[in-house]
């Protein structure tokens, strides 16, 4: 049984759809990356996976469950927490009050304040200032980390390497890697192809709300991916 | 007919007109100006009470047109509105016993409420939402307070418009409602105006997102305090008449809370953020204190009761329902985007 | 009178309109509302205790007993029916559910209990009138100290709560974004009601205290909302102990008005309020956001 299954998912704002219909499975231990322009649905995706957006129509089955219209503090306890756009930590509190709250709220398992340091090692000096002085490249190791601090089985991460320095990427890049498989299974919202082609296992490529490329990682080429993020067609060039 | 504006000229695209005026708009605009010649009429035609009883609802129709300038066009819920309502009379008792004509004291008390607006807004207009809601409210209660300590507006105890000992009971009461009329018509027309013009659209976006509004270059603070001076004019001319139609008042009652109340609830029955939904709200309201007011406390449970609930429930009012079923608008204050050729019609 | 003495009842005054503040200020912060029945909610607790205290002699801080759990159950359903709803609408529908409660209860309170005017002193005979003659000059009361003991006790209390325990924290982490919170699983609702539970609970302790010191009848609710929101503002949004300096100042103001003249104690406290909303202070406020 898949660890996570969509099934004809359909979201929007009002009149503007998002997701129009999509379908696929994630089997525990995997690691997906979503990649797409801009507008394309995959940060709206994300949130209905992770019970920040409802959708209008389809399912999102999470370990056998049916949890469609769970709302997103029940889906962190049964094991599902996203990283969102833009870190988005809490402020006025401090990097280790940050990952206190995810702790006391998510669920119990092996991740504590000194394994996430472990991961994280840039946090270790940091833990007890504000999250407000913290760079881009910080929060989004602080945010990564709160998330794990819920003992999460999927992690949703939408795009971590906005706004971030090469350098700053790489070294979220190299912590994410670090992960142990069997604990998190990870899905990554990426605008940069050539990382999600490297770090995936699988790639599903939206354009408008739909998929429109789906593969392993290895099996599809550059040239591909990109036709299919620009919506090129194969044959003939041209809309 | 239209003074429209074409649009998306592609050749395989349905082709799509701008109009501000439509047949309906025209027919209802129609109705409207018979209406104003049968109010004008209404000394001439009706008794004694009844004018008097006209002059109370138009005066509910001012107060609710008002308050929804500020909320409903301008996302400024302010509870304070009492504080110009009291100015305007206490303004009109100032000036006639400074020798002024009672009937010219009303208009000048009003102009003294919009001038009064100004220093008040520098120190509200900067707060949003709660605070300004408050803040307005510590604005009316210092009037209230500063108009009990002087004991030449007759303190506490209150105080008579003598001045308007000299007319007859029939001439004051038509003179009164007559200036009631055409204030109403004044600050309603002034709105329309506002609406219409490239300010409509402005207060629009700030309504809904003050910061992007900002953001593409509309200048919020300048609107805000044209709706705020607006809404402190009609409120004094509603206070000046509110004079003229009791003849005495009280700092505690003229100055009370209870008229934000009252405004709140007209506003949010007829329809926030409308231009009918006062009138419609008006209308209700004085129907239900000629018939509930003697209850008390108990008709204020009510009015309270009823208000939240339309908050929760239906807060665009009563209005939206009508506007939904039948389209009808009294005067048109967006655009229609209608299709080129065809007699079909989409609202804007 | 001399000022030491004026300065002593400002602060004692002040404490209690911190109290009463205290839990506008936390539903500010958490909720992003500002709840215009605040005022009407403090005096409906100081009717609650009336009632106890008429009908079984107790003295009021035993009435608490019965009035804050009652209290307690009230506010769990203020915030369901009717908080949590507003939230939902927008901006403005929280101002206008709050101010038409405020009205509600107000007249209610008038309807049941009549305008006259009530209070809490006679059942409390000898905290309400004992005192400590410090100097010849200054006179220290009972209910002074008690009630600028149960502020700071209070204030501090909530203060170690917020920032010492899972479910202070939790509320923090609301308070500052609530959708991320529930990323982080936090059920935004049951931080909503706890808040609002401390709120109505300040209140009611607040307005007990208030009724003891003074009287109150149907329509004081609204004066106790504009003392607590102007403690807040002069205290500067954002701090507990910001709230405590604020009610203190607003405090000794008033009690330098009402040495002058009896008539202007209350105007002296909306002077001082607005003469911190024009100076570049106020502008800091008008932008400000909360804990």
């Amino acid at each position: 049984m898949s660890l996570l299954q969509v099934e004809d998912l359909e979201a929007g704002y009002g009149l503007l759809k998002a997701v129009r219909g999509i379908s696929f499975s994630v089997e525990e231990g995997e690691r997906i990356a979503l990649v797409g322009a801009n507008g394309a649905g995959k940060t709206t995706l994300l949130r209905c996976l992770a019970g920040a957006h409802q959708p209008s129509a389809g399912r999102v089955s999470f370990d056998g469950a049916d949890v469609t219209s769970a709302p997103a503090y029940k889906r962190v306890a049964s094991g599902v927490a996203m990283v969102p756009e833009g870190r988005r930590l809490f402020q006025a509190l401090t990097v280790r009050e940050n990952l206190q709250v995810a702790a006391e709220n998510g669920r119990p398992g092996p991740w504590d304040v000194a394994r996430v340091t472990e991961a994280f090692p840039m946090l270790e000096p940091l833990l007890d200032r504000r999250a407000s002085t913290l760079s881009g490249g910080q929060q989004q190791a602080a945010a990564i980390a709160r998330s794990l601090m819920t003992n999460p089985r999927l992690l949703l991460l939408d795009e971590v390497s906005l706004g971030l320095s090469p350098v700053a990427v790489q070294s979220v890049y190299d912590s994410l890697e670090g992960l142990d498989r069997s604990r998190a299974t990870l899905i990554l919202v990426e605008q940069d192809l050539t990382r999600a082609l490297a770090f995936a296992d699988r790639v599903l490529c939206m354009l408008e709300g739909r998929v429109v490329l789906e593969g392993a990682a290895n099996s599809l080429t550059r040239e591909q991916v990109t036709q299919a993020y620009f919506g090129l067609r194969q044959a003939a060039g041209g809309s | 007919m239209s003074a429209g504006a074409e649009v998306n000229a592609a050749p395989d695209r349905p082709r799509y007109r701008v109009q501000r005026w439509s047949r309906s708009s025209l027919t209802s605009l129609g109705f409207v100006l018979v209406g104003l010649v049968l109010l004008v009429s209404v000394p001439i035609t009706l008794n004694d009470n009844a004018v008097e009883q006209f002059t109370s609802l138009l005066l509910f129709v001012i107060l609710a047109g008002m308050w929804n300038a500020l909320a409903g066009y301008g996302g400024l819920v302010s509870v304070g509105q009492q504080g110009f309502i009291g100015i305007g009379a206490y303004a009109t008792i100032w000036l006639t016993q400074h020798g002024v004509q009672p009937y010219l004291a009303m208009v000048l008390a009003a102009g003294v409420a919009a001038a009064l607006s100004l220093p008040i807004s520098a120190l509200v207009l900067q707060l949003r939402g709660g605070q300004f809601a408050i803040g307005t409210w510590v604005v009316a209660a210092v009037l209230g307070i500063l108009v009990t300590l002087d004991s030449s507006l007759g303190g506490g105890t209150g105080t008579s418009l003598t001045a308007l000992n000299g007319y007859g009971q029939s001439t004051r009461l038509r003179y009164t409602y007559w200036l009631t009329l055409a204030f109403t018509i004044v600050v309603f027309g002034l709105s329309w105006w506002l609406l219409r013009s490239r300010f409509g659209a402005a207060l629009q976006a700030i309504r809904d997102d003050e910061e992007a509004a900002a953001s593409v270059g509309v200048r919020v603070l300048p609107l805000k305090l044209v709706l705020f001076v607006l809404a402190a004019f009609g409120c004094g001319a509603a206070g000046a008449m509110i004079l003229a139609n009791t003849l005495f008042i009280q700092p505690q009652s003229i100055f009370g809370v209870q008229w934000t109340a009252y405004m709140i609830f007209m506003v949010l029955v007829g329809g926030l953020g409308t231009f009918e939904g006062p009138i419609l709200g008006a209308v209700i309201y004085f129907g239900l204190q000629y018939y509930f007011a003697d209850q008390g406390a108990w008709y204020f449970v009510g009015l309270g009761v009823v208000a939240i609930l339309f908050a929760l429930l239906l807060p665009r009012g009563l209005w939206s329902l009508v506007e939904e079923r039948t389209q009808v608008r009294l005067l048109p204050v967006g655009y229609r985007l209608t299709r080129e050729g065809s007699g079909r019609r989409r609202a804007g | 009178m001399t000022w030491a003495n004026l300065i002593v009842q400002g602060v004692m005054l002040g404490g209690i309109y911190a109290l009463l503040a205290c839990g506008l200020s936390l539903l500010f912060g958490v909720m992003r509302i500002i709840n215009l029945a605040h005022g009407d909610i403090a005096v409906l607790g100081s009717y609650l205790v009336y009632v106890v205290c008429d009908h079984l002699g107790w003295s009021p801080f035993l009435a608490l007993v019965i009035a804050l759990p009652v209290m307690l159950v009230l506010g769990y359903l203020l915030q369901l029916g009717i908080l949590d709803r507003s939230l939902r609408g927008g901006q403005l529908v929280p101002l206008l559910t709050t101010f038409g409660l405020a009205i509600v209860i107000q007249n209610l309170l008038l309807q049941v209990f009549s305008p006259d005017v009530h209070s809490l002193a006679p059942y409390a005979p000898w905290i309400s009138t004992a005192s400590w003659n410090v100097t010849s000059q200054i006179s220290v009361p009972l209910i002074g100290v008690l009630g600028l003991v149960a502020a700071v006790a209070v204030l501090g209390g909530l203060q170690a709560f917020l920032h010492r325990t899972p479910l202070g924290r939790a509320m923090r982490a609301t308070a500052q974004d609530a959708d991320t919170a529930a990323l982080v699983g936090i059920h935004p609702k049951a931080v909503y009601a706890r808040a609002t539970a401390i709120a109505v609970a300040t209140a009611t302790l607040a307005g007990t205290f208030l009724a003891i010191r003074a009287t109150f009848d149907p329509s004081s609710g609204s004066t106790q909302l504009i003392f607590a929101f102007e403690a807040v503002v002069i205290g500067g949004l954002g701090s507990l102990w910001g709230t405590l300096w604020g009610g203190i100042a607003l405090g000794v103001a008033q009690a330098i008005g009402g040495h002058i003249d009896p008539q202007y104690a209350i105007l002296a406290g909306h002077i001082l309020f607005l003469a911190v909303l024009a100076s570049p202070r106020g502008r800091v406020i008008a932008h400000g956001v909360a804990a």
